[in-house]
């Protein structure tokens, strides 16, 4: 005899009972505060206000705590949370050239107005384990110039072959963008819907789909004209008040990548622009989005279709949303029995013909 | 909220209960979106609507489609069931219940017959459904041909031309290696001899069912679709004359209640590979025992007791 399995409340409940105590750890060891995590893991804070789409500093250290250190369940945190603020308006576009640089370098040229700024980089650090942060990380504060002048407006370095008439033009179509959040994603993807996915796409994929175009899947040999990360001030219209004030700054890397075009019939040759920007300081995939965004950009440069990954828009897009993914990926883990059961009954009866049908002429024959 | 607190301050300081949602969970603007998409589901029965699918509180995957359909159609005078996988106790049928339990108050029920909308994955009730009921599907891959064809603009372009050749040729291959067509669950539909729909991953054993009294709606969250079948729509299982569909379940009475004719799940049972068969419908099954049906493996009902 037997008596039906139930409980799924139960389960459930002591579940979660068990994940509150596994995230606390340790009781002995100090609790975590979101300043801390927002003030020291700024990274991770930064990748996830970057894939979650919504700039805010102590909701994404606050998800980082809640999720474990899990950074894309700390995304979905945030996704799941942004989705129902409501929108009340939109800013003007942001204005990059006015930013305020904590760094900016450009590969194309030794220097250029507004300088070379190495700000905190990784870049020249040698990858070796500090013993001394595990024992006390009290670090002494890094030199200050001595009177700082009030930061001017750094000129883009794409302006200066952009005057050359170097540069291919992007063109203001002057549509406001679409919003990849609040339409359904349809295909062919204009460009700003394809890098709204990009600055929001799992930055692992986004790099794997770069890296691919660099080891020659779609190859469109990209220079770093220029990267920078800085704060930029956001601004909006007010109607009652018939012009635009400043309601807050962001912190802003973006990439400028300077693309080989070799022309066609009708267009000389000339260098082409891939663009990355990301919520955060997050250079990796700032870099990573401009190189997919130029790959992306075949068709409307007039290039051939290599069939490479990252040249499918298709593809990448409906493959970037880390939050799709493993949403999808991880629910095979549900139940399934209901299917699997049906499958079962199906591949026990294709036997039970192969068998017999294999057995048929055996019998006949003796 | 005073305006000078920042939304993390609003979100630390006051713990953000569930109350503080609108009426099952979604935001109105939002289900207007989705009702429309509905309504123009229902007008073009198995058209596939495209819709700006929200991210919910629970993983895409678990259910979201069918989540943001049920939000978009209960009110608060609704009584709801949710099944997973035929059964109300599954682990995600409970957590979806108490998602709309929180955030719409509403009534919630097991019993099939009570409930008048009612959130499925991967099965249709035993018991059949009236008018004034709507099912709600979950559904993972709207696209039937999705496996035959994996780019989105190649399949809209084939319903658009109502080109469903490749279907018929991969079901035909079926029976060219198997001697059978060997799909035992999603089995493609043709809805009104118009367009080929996936009924989401029910057994084909459940295609029969579709042709209803009741509403049908599909969501589907992560691809951002929604299809319907309004009350008795024809809906046709794709086979051939030589090679007709044939609903198929385990060749068992339930274990439990002695029912010959519902769908049944398979449980492996003591270390050996004895195996039991059950109503993968709790609720029929649950009624049938009630009701004093007593199948070979069940509990013997102690005197006084019942």
């Amino acid at each position: 005899m037997y008596v039906a399995v139930k409980g799924g409340e139960r389960a459930i409940d002591n579940a979660h009972a068990w994940l509150a105590e596994e995230r606390r750890g340790d009781a002995s060891v100090p609790e975590l505060s979101v300043a801390q995590i927002r003030e020291q893991m700024t990274l991770a804070v930064n990748r996830v206000m970057a894939e979650g789409s919504l700039y805010d500093p102590d909701l994404a250290a606050l998800a980082i705590k809640q999720a474990r250190g899990d950074l894309i369940e700390a995304v979905f945190l945030i996704r799941a949370y942004r989705t129902t603020l409501p929108r009340f308006g939109a800013s003007r576009p942001m204005d990059t050239g006015t930013m305020a640089c904590d760094r900016r370098v450009s590969a194309t040229f030794k220097d250029a107005p507004g300088g070379q700024v190495l700000g905190p980089t990784f870049d020249y650090t040698h990858r070796l384990l500090d013993f001394k942060l595990a024992a006390d990380g009290e670090v002494p504060s890094a030199p200050e110039v001595a009177d700082a002048e009030p930061s001017k407006d750094t000129p883009h370095i794409m302006e200066f072959l952009d005057r050359e008439g170097l540069m291919q033009r992007d063109t203001d179509t002057s549509t406001p963008p679409r919003d990849l959040t609040r339409e359904p994603l349809e295909l062919p993807a204009t460009r700003d819907l394809r890098l709204q996915a990009l600055t929001r796409g799992d930055e692992g994929f986004v790099l794997g789909m770069a890296y691919s175009t660099q080891r020659g899947y779609a190859r469109n040999h990209a220079f770093v004209a220029e990267l920078r990360i800085g704060k930029v001030a956001v601004e909006m219209d007010i109607p009652e008040l018939g012009f635009a004030i400043e309601i807050g700054e962001v912190e802003l890397t973006e990439c400028e990548t300077v693309n080989q075009f070799t022309g066609s019939k009708s267009e000389p040759p000339q260098f082409t622009r891939g663009y990355g920007l990301v919520f955060g300081m997050s250079e990796r995939k700032a870099i990573s989005m401009a190189l997919v965004d130029r790959a992306l950009r075949w068709e409307e440069l007039g290039e051939d279709n290599l069939g490479a990954p990252a040249q499918d828009a298709e593809f990448v897009l409906y493959h970037a949303d880390n939050i799709q993914a493993t949403g999808f990926l991880e629910h095979i883990k549900l139940p399934h029995y209901v299917d699997f059961q049906s499958e079962l009954e199906l591949i026990r009866k294709l036997r039970r013909e192969a068998t017999a049908a294999q057995d048929a002429p055996r019998e006949a024959a003796e | 909220m005073s305006p000078a607190m920042t939304p993390s301050e609003q979100y630390t300081n006051e713990d953000r209960g569930m109350n503080d949602y609108n009426f099952a969970y979604l935001d109105e603007q939002t289900k207007r979106m989705i009702r429309r998409a509905i309504l123009k589901g229902l007008a073009i029965p198995g058209y596939q609507v495209p819709f700006a699918s929200r991210e919910m509180p629970m993983p895409y995957g678990w259910g979201t489609g069918g989540v943001q359909v049920s939000a978009a159609v209960l009110t608060p005078e609704d009584t709801f069931k949710v099944i997973d996988q035929g059964a109300d106790d599954t682990t995600n049928a409970v957590s979806i219940r108490r998602f709309f339990q929180k955030t719409a108050g509403v009534a919630v029920t097991e019993a099939t017959t009570e409930a008048s909308v009612i959130q499925t994955r991967h099965r249709i009730p035993e018991a059949a459904l009236r008018v004034d009921q709507v099912l709600v599907y979950q559904v993972p891959i709207p696209e039937p041909l999705r496996f035959l064809e994996p780019s989105e603009v190649e399949t809209r372009k084939m319903h658009e031309l109502e080109e469903y050749g490749l279907m018929h040729v991969k079901l035909y291959e079926d029976i060219a290696q198997h001697g059978a067509i060997a799909t035992a669950y999603a089995y493609p539909v043709k809805v009104e001899g118009r367009y080929v729909m996936d009924p989401s991953p029910i057994p084909k054993f459940d295609n029969p069912k579709l042709e209803m009294a009741a509403i049908q709606l599909f969501g589907a969250g992560r691809e951002q679709r929604i299809y319907a079948l309004p009350p008795y729509t024809q809906v046709v299982s794709l086979d051939f004359e030589d090679y007709p569909f044939e609903a198929s379940k385990a060749d068992h009475p339930c274990g439990l209640c002695g029912a010959e004719d519902s769908y049944l799940d398979e449980l492996i049972v003591d270390d050996a590979g004895g195996r039991l068969f059950m109503c993968s419908d709790t609720d029929y099954c649950a009624a049938r025992q009630a009701a004093g049906h007593r199948g070979a493996d069940a509990a013997p009902v102690l005197e006084g007791m019942a």
